[in-house]
This record gives C-alpha cells, structure tokens and sequence, in this order.
C-alpha cells in the first residue's frame, strides 16, 4: 500500500480531550492500519506523536510556511477567546500566545477544518453557565453562525467548517467523515452537510432509530426513575426522538447508547445543549404535555396516539416500564398460521 | 544559566508547559504551568445539583467516570441515599475498567514511547523498545490499543459509552446487568487478562500484583529475561537509573478505593510518610493561590470554601492550577500513594529507599493494573442479576457535602454546597492538582516543580528528555487539573 499523503493535524483547545479518547475507541484491531486503509497521515495528535515541544511547533509552522500540505485541520475543544477578547484563557504552551490565533493562522492555510465534537463545533459545555471564558465554536456562537472564523468563512474548496458534533464525538463519524474528505475519487460537497454544518452521514438520523427502549415509547410506558427500563421521554428528559445522530444504530463501545445505558439522551450534538432551560433528569412539560414532541410529528396527533396507546399498554411493558431488570416475560405463543 | 520553555507537552491529557532553569547540564529550578481554564466551578454555580452528573464527566476525557463517581458520591451525600451493593459492584466495576485502561494508555501510548527516541540510538535496548512502543508503529503499542478499545466496550454496556456516561447515580447504577451481560463482560475481562500475561508481564495476574518483596521481583525479572513488556522496562529503567530521577515529596496521599457494600475499601485510604500510615484530615485541605491566577480570597482556603475567580493580570501568578496541601503540605498521589497506603510490601521497600521517581511510579502502575483487572472479575462475581442496582435520591434544599474517588491518576475530591435548592458552590480538587501545583505562599514548590531540580539536561536539548520521563511519570491530566 502506498504511503498515505492526506495530512491530519489535530489540536486540543478548550475541551477535555474526551473526543480524542474516543477515537480511540474506533472499532477496529489496528488502529494504525485503519488510518492507512483510510489514506490518512497523522501530522501531529496531542496523544499519539512522539514530537514535543520545538518538535511540534516545528509541524506547525511547517504547515504554516507551505512546507507540508495541510489537508485537513482537526480542531478539539471551544476556542476561548476571554478575558476581553485576548485569548489568555488558553496559550498554547510553549508559544504563550493564544491558542485561537493559532487557530485562526492554520485555518487560513488548511484546505479543510474539521471541528470535532460540540465544543469545537459550537461551544458546547465550555460555553455551559455564564461562559466564564467566552467560549464559542469555529464557526458558531450556540446555533448563531459566525464563531472565531465567522459566518462567511470558506475552505478552498469553498466548505464551511465541518461540524462532526456530539460530546463526545463517535469514533466512527470523525473517521468516516476524514475519510469522506480524503477521498478523490467523490468529492465532498456543502450538500452533505445539514444546516448546522453537520456531516449528514450520521445526523440524518434520529437517535430514536434503533432505540432498545422502542416498544416502551409505543405505549409511553415511561420510566420514573433512574434505572426503570422504560420509555425515558415522557419523564426522564430524553430528547432521542429530536436529537439528529445515528447513536442506537451505530451503537458505542460495543453495545452502548445513552438510552441502553439508562439515561437519557441530550441531544449533544445540538448546538446549545449545555444549558437546555431545565434540568437535564427531567422532562419540561405544559399541562402534562412534554414540549419537545418527537420530531415532524404533529401535537394533536401525538396527544391523541398517546392517550390511545397508553389505554392499550399490556400489562406487561406496563410493569417492565418501572423495573430495574424485565419482571414480566412476553408470552410464549405458536405465531403460525392457525 | 540558561531559561527553557518546554510546550506543547503532548503524551499527557490536556495543556502543559515546564519551564526551567538549566545550570550546568541540571535543572535549576522548575516551574509548572497548566495553562488552560475553563471555568467548570464558575459554570455549575447555580444549576440543578443533578445537572453536575451531566457537567463534571465533560471537565475529562481520560478520568471521565472518577469525575462522575465523585459527583454522584457528593450528591449521594447531600440526599442521604446509599446505592443497594448491585450499584456499588457496578461502579466499582467501571471505575476499575477506567483506572485500567488509563494504566494500559499511560504505559503503552504516553510513556515508553519516549524510550524510542533517537538519542537512546545506541542502548542495547532501544531497537527493541522502537520495534514495540513506536507510536502508531510499535508491534505492542498497536495491540495495546486494539486491546483498550476491547476492554473499554465494558463501558458500553455498563454506561452506554465511553467517556461521558451518566449511568454514575448517586443512588448507583442507572443500568442493571442481565446475566447473559454479566458473562459477555467475563470475556472482555479475559481478553485484558491474556494480552497482560502473554505481552505486558509474561506472568500470571495473581504473581504480579502481590510481589511480595524485591527479592520475588528479581525471581521474576530472572526466570525469563527478556520476556514482557514489563521487564523490558526494567532493564531500561537500570540501565538509565530511573530510581535516581525526578524524586517525589515525603508524603503521599491516597482517599481510598473500592469499598465493597459494607464499606471496606479493597485499597486503603491514608497519608504515608515512610514510617505510618496516618488519617486523611480533611479539614487541613487547603487550596494556595498566591501563584495561581484564580484570585486569591483570604489565604489558602479549604475547598467546602474555596474560591474560583479568574485573574489573568495577577502578579506572581504563572499557572491555572491552585497549589493544593494537606496541613501545608506537599504531598504526591497516584497509584504509587494507593500501594503504599495499603501497605504493598515491595513498593513500600523501594519507596523507602528511594521515594516516588520514575521507576517506583511505573512499577506501581503496572503492579496495580493486574490489580485492577482481578478487581473488575470479582466486581462480576458479586452482582447479582436482578437484585436492585439503584436508589431513588431526593434532594435537600440545602446540604454540604464531599464526594471522593481515586482516578488512575490520585486523589479527586468534589466539595458540593447546595443552597435553596441549587448549587451554591463546586470546588474540585484533582490529582494532578496536587502533583503539579505550583509554589505556595511559603514558596515551596509542588511535587513536580521539586521532582525536575536536577535532572538533567544534555548539551543542545530544548526539550530535555529525563524532564519529559519524570513529567510523564506523574500520568498527569491537565484537564481535570485546572477544570
């Protein structure tokens, strides 16, 4: 196989390095082979190179000055850009200068900028409360388009930033959307992105597809508290039936998803997920009525589907619905032709 | 005399720069800089105390659920709940799977890379060391991530993903184990088990995680020489007398881990000083910001009434990181603190020789790791599928509570204070806070600061080498440091 030429650069701003150790995570027995498989050439990543300090920066300004294509900047983590506007919140070590300058210069020579997970993308959990350190995404502020590069910035190829959203980010959507970009024979286009700059590959979906939880959401026979295995949207603030990513059918680690693991689903990849207006544990509701109905769906309907079918519930997904483990097994019955 | 600035310092979790003065081909004197804030504690003022279940995973990717479990022990605290023993084993158990795979990465990705630079060329070791710890190259560093990513898919079971689950709950687990996953997850525990014995010790779990004496480890290192990872390390770290580099603190710190449900912890919490094992006094925590740009307040206060407030334009202040103490003192924390807290012969023998370094720290990472794989299979063994995982919690208007775990890397600490229902304060005080704190405001410096006086510097190094060894020795994570 041919040395792989597509050049990543990966940098850490203000986030916790959780999309990093995702990645890490990726399905795969060769990691190192993956990336090769994929055409991509690692320049630098904060947890893999063995370069430090000069040596770094030296792949920095090598990229800055031309001397090395940069094909892809991956940026990690909210850019702060407080204390008044100076960046001092976070230097990039060794530099003492701001790490959004940084940002900013290798932006300007990279073909692509790629910002993983939410923080990157839109500010995320580094922008949650008061936003101590005036935190905001490469290319939003929440879901306001204009960010550190600001709402009319183009790569070469004429892309927004690409916003592999999610906290953290899937293993799997970073990789496969590198590799999108890496591959000459189809080109990427603006049309694969949604209109939050995020790859459609994974947010043409609804975290709800695939949900274990399903058959409980059918009868919204709901959950009350943490560990019930029931429908988590009526009481436990799951927003899985709005949140856009492939999540219970990708699945993480294995076999998890939020909802598989008992709690609900925030909707990370959303801009402004970190300060949703009510506790994340519960589900706001007007009259009874949760307010996030499921996504395309009409409010009459749902009120209507959902008094009907909670009169249907079996008495089983009832009781199952507010148990730790299933009490209640389906009945045995022949399901051929009579 | 020479001034180094030594950054971006990569191989470790997050933000770091080390400068140095160089005298002689020494380290002079060291200052450490964490030089990334966020601002969590100023975030989670004012939220719903449950939303910190939510906010304090995302403070780290690397020690994500000892964030958690320190939070749903703070909240369990404030609502007086106690999780039924299913929701202790199964957070004892993705606590050990953290720990575990923090040791694995620390070992295999972060630290004996820096073995395969070029200017060990021409150690008898070192084509060895390049052929199995090269990143994204080395044979070992290659199956140690296939195998990570293995191990961590007990997370995706147990907390839906990895980092950032919420299935941590004050009251236990939000996720029960059904018995055909209780099986599947013994196989992922024996999948790390073999890599650990065929690649890492070349000997059984159960022989490395009781060397009882420096004799048992020379019987081992002896019996096949140049077999494991483990042992490969020790003869580098003999050849390059990592004993005599980067010397820890006269004290070291451990809260305790893994309490079973009766509350006995499988590694005992204490201070250790080389002659007892002392209390941990909580009420002599201090917080030391006179180095520190977050603002000052009156003096170095305790975390249940610390202070985050950030100023950028402090004189004498070079990092985010307050210089956490224990009655004034500079303590070290992290694996090697656990073993000698809990009384590990061989570790309590070298450390009194020679203290915490770069040896003792790895060696008690590695004995701890075959620890922590047998921790997770008994955690399997006690849950009992479906017996009850979770507590319903209800909270207070107003309570003050701690909440405490063992990251991979030391001691973590969560001071909650609630108040009309919110939270009123939220001071974390991390393991890496204490490792890699600045002076105080006698002037001493952290751990790491002492650590790197005297170490050397070869002629022409700009990022001197035995500097990146005794800083990796640490493990540190940057992140959950500042927060």
């Amino acid at each position: 196989m041919a040395e792989p030429t597509f050049n990543v650069l990966w940098l850490q701003s203000g986030g916790c390095g959780g999309c990093s150790m995702s990645l890490l995570c990726a399905d795969t027995g060769d990691f190192a082979a993956q990336l090769r498989q994929l055409g991509i050439h690692l320049l630098w990543h904060p947890s893999l190179s063995l370069a430090t300090g000069e040596g770094a920066l030296q792949v920095f300004q090598d990229c800055l000055e031309g001397r090395t294509p940069l094909h892809v900047l991956c940026i990690e983590g909210a850019v702060l850009r407080g204390p008044g506007g100076t960046g001092r919140f976070h230097l990039l070590a060794g530099t003492q200068q701001p790490m959004m300058d940084w940002v900013r210069r290798l932006s300007a020579v990279a073909h692509h900028v790629v910002a993983v997970g939410s923080c990157a993308a839109y500010g995320g959990i580094s922008a949650g409360g008061s936003s101590p350190t005036d935190a905001c995404g490469l290319q939003y502020e929440g879901d306001q388009c204009g960010g550190l590069l600001g709402a009319t910035w183009r790569d070469p190829q004429g892309l927004p930033v690409v916003n592999v959203a999610g906290c953290p980010t899937h293993p799997g959507w970073v990789l496969e959307t590198l590799a999108a970009l890496a591959d000459g024979a189809q080109p990427f286009g603006a049309e694969q992105l949604d209109s939050l700059g995020r790859p459609r590959a994974y947010c043409d979906q609804l975290a709800r597809h695939g949900c274990a939880r399903n058959e409980f959401y059918e009868y919204k026979a709901s959950a009350e508290k943490p560990s019930d295995l029931g429908c988590l949207m009526e009481h436990m603030g799951c927003k899985g039936t709005q949140a856009h990513a492939d999540c219970n059918i990708r699945l993480w680690n294995g076999e998890g998803s939020c909802a598989r693991g008992g709690y609900a689903c925030i909707s990370c990849t959303e801009p402004g997920f970190e300060e949703p207006g009510h506790p994340f544990h519960q589900t706001p509701k007007v009259a009874g009525i949760p307010i996030g109905l499921p996504t395309d769906m009409h409010k009459a309907w749902f009120v209507a589907l959902a008094s009907l079918s909670k009169s249907a519930t079996p008495g089983r997904v009832k009781r199952n619905a507010t148990a730790d483990h299933v009490v209640v097994a389906p009945m045995v019955r022949k399901t051929r032709l009579k | 005399m020479t001034r180094l600035l030594v950054g971006p310092f990569n191989r470790v979790e997050g933000d770091l720069e080390v400068r140095l003065e160089v005298d002689a081909g020494r380290v002079r004197e060291a200052w450490v800089n964490a030089p990334m804030y966020r601002g969590f504690e100023q975030i989670l003022q004012g939220k719903h105390p449950f939303d910190a279940l939510v906010v304090v995973p995302r403070i780290c990717g690397i020690c994500s659920v000892t964030q958690s479990v320190a939070a749903a022990r703070a909240l369990a605290a404030a609502c007086g709940v106690q999780a039924p023993p299913n929701g202790v084993w199964l957070t004892n158990l993705m606590l050990a799977c953290e720990n575990a795979a923090d040791h694995l990465t620390h070992f295999y990705l972060f630290f004996m890379p820096d073995f395969t630079r070029e200017v060990y060329a021409g150690r008898a070791w070192h084509a060895q060391a390049v052929q199995r710890f090269a990143p994204l190259a080395g044979e070992h560093a290659r199956e140690a991530l296939a195998v990570r990513q293995r191990w961590l898919q007990l997370m995706g079971t147990l907390g839906g993903k990895w980092p950032h689950t919420h299935s941590i709950a004050p009251g236990g687990s939000t996720r029960n184990l059904s018995a055909p996953e209780r099986l599947r997850l013994g196989a992922r525990v024996a999948e790390l088990r073999s890599f650990l014995e065929r690649v890492l010790y070349g000997a059984p779990l159960e022989e490395v995680a009781t060397w009882g004496s420096e004799t048992a480890l020379t019987e081992w290192l002896e019996r096949d020489p140049q077999q494991g990872d483990l042992r490969l390390f020790l003869h580098i770290a003999a050849d390059l007398d990592l004993q005599a580099l980067g010397r820890g603190p006269d004290r070291t710190l451990s809260y305790g881990a893994f309490a079973d449900p009766k509350g006995r912890h499988a590694m005992a919490p204490g201070v250790w000083d080389g002659q007892q094992l002392h209390a941990v006094d909580f009420a002599q925590i201090t917080e030391d910001a006179r180095h520190a740009w977050p603002a000052e307040g009156a003096g170095p206060l305790h975390p249940a009434r610390g202070l985050t407030e950030p100023d950028a334009d402090k004189p004498g202040a070079y990092t985010w990181n307050k210089a956490p103490r224990l009655a004034g003192q500079v303590l070290e924390t992290g694996a090697l603190a656990r073993q000698l807290a809990q009384g590990q012969p061989l570790l309590r023998a070298l450390w009194q020789r020679s203290r915490g370094n770069v040896f003792t720290r790895v060696l008690a990472r590695a004995m701890e790791l075959a620890q922590l794989v047998l921790l997770a299979q008994d955690c399997l063994r006690a849950i009992v599928p479906g017996a009850p995982c979770c507590e319903e919690a209800h909270l207070p208007e107003a309570a003050d509570a701690v909440g405490l775990c063992e990251a991979a890397r030391g001691s973590l600490g969560h001071w909650l204070s609630i108040r009309g229902g919110r939270i009123a304060s939220y001071q974390i005080v991390a393991p890496t806070g204490w490792n890699f704190s600045p002076r105080d405001h006698a002037g001493t410096p952290g751990a790491l600061e002492a650590a790197l006086v005297g170490a050397p510097v070869l002629a022409g190094e700009r990022s001197p080498v035995a500097v990146q060894h005794i800083v990796r020795s640490f493990d540190p994570c940057m992140v959950c440091t500042v927060h």
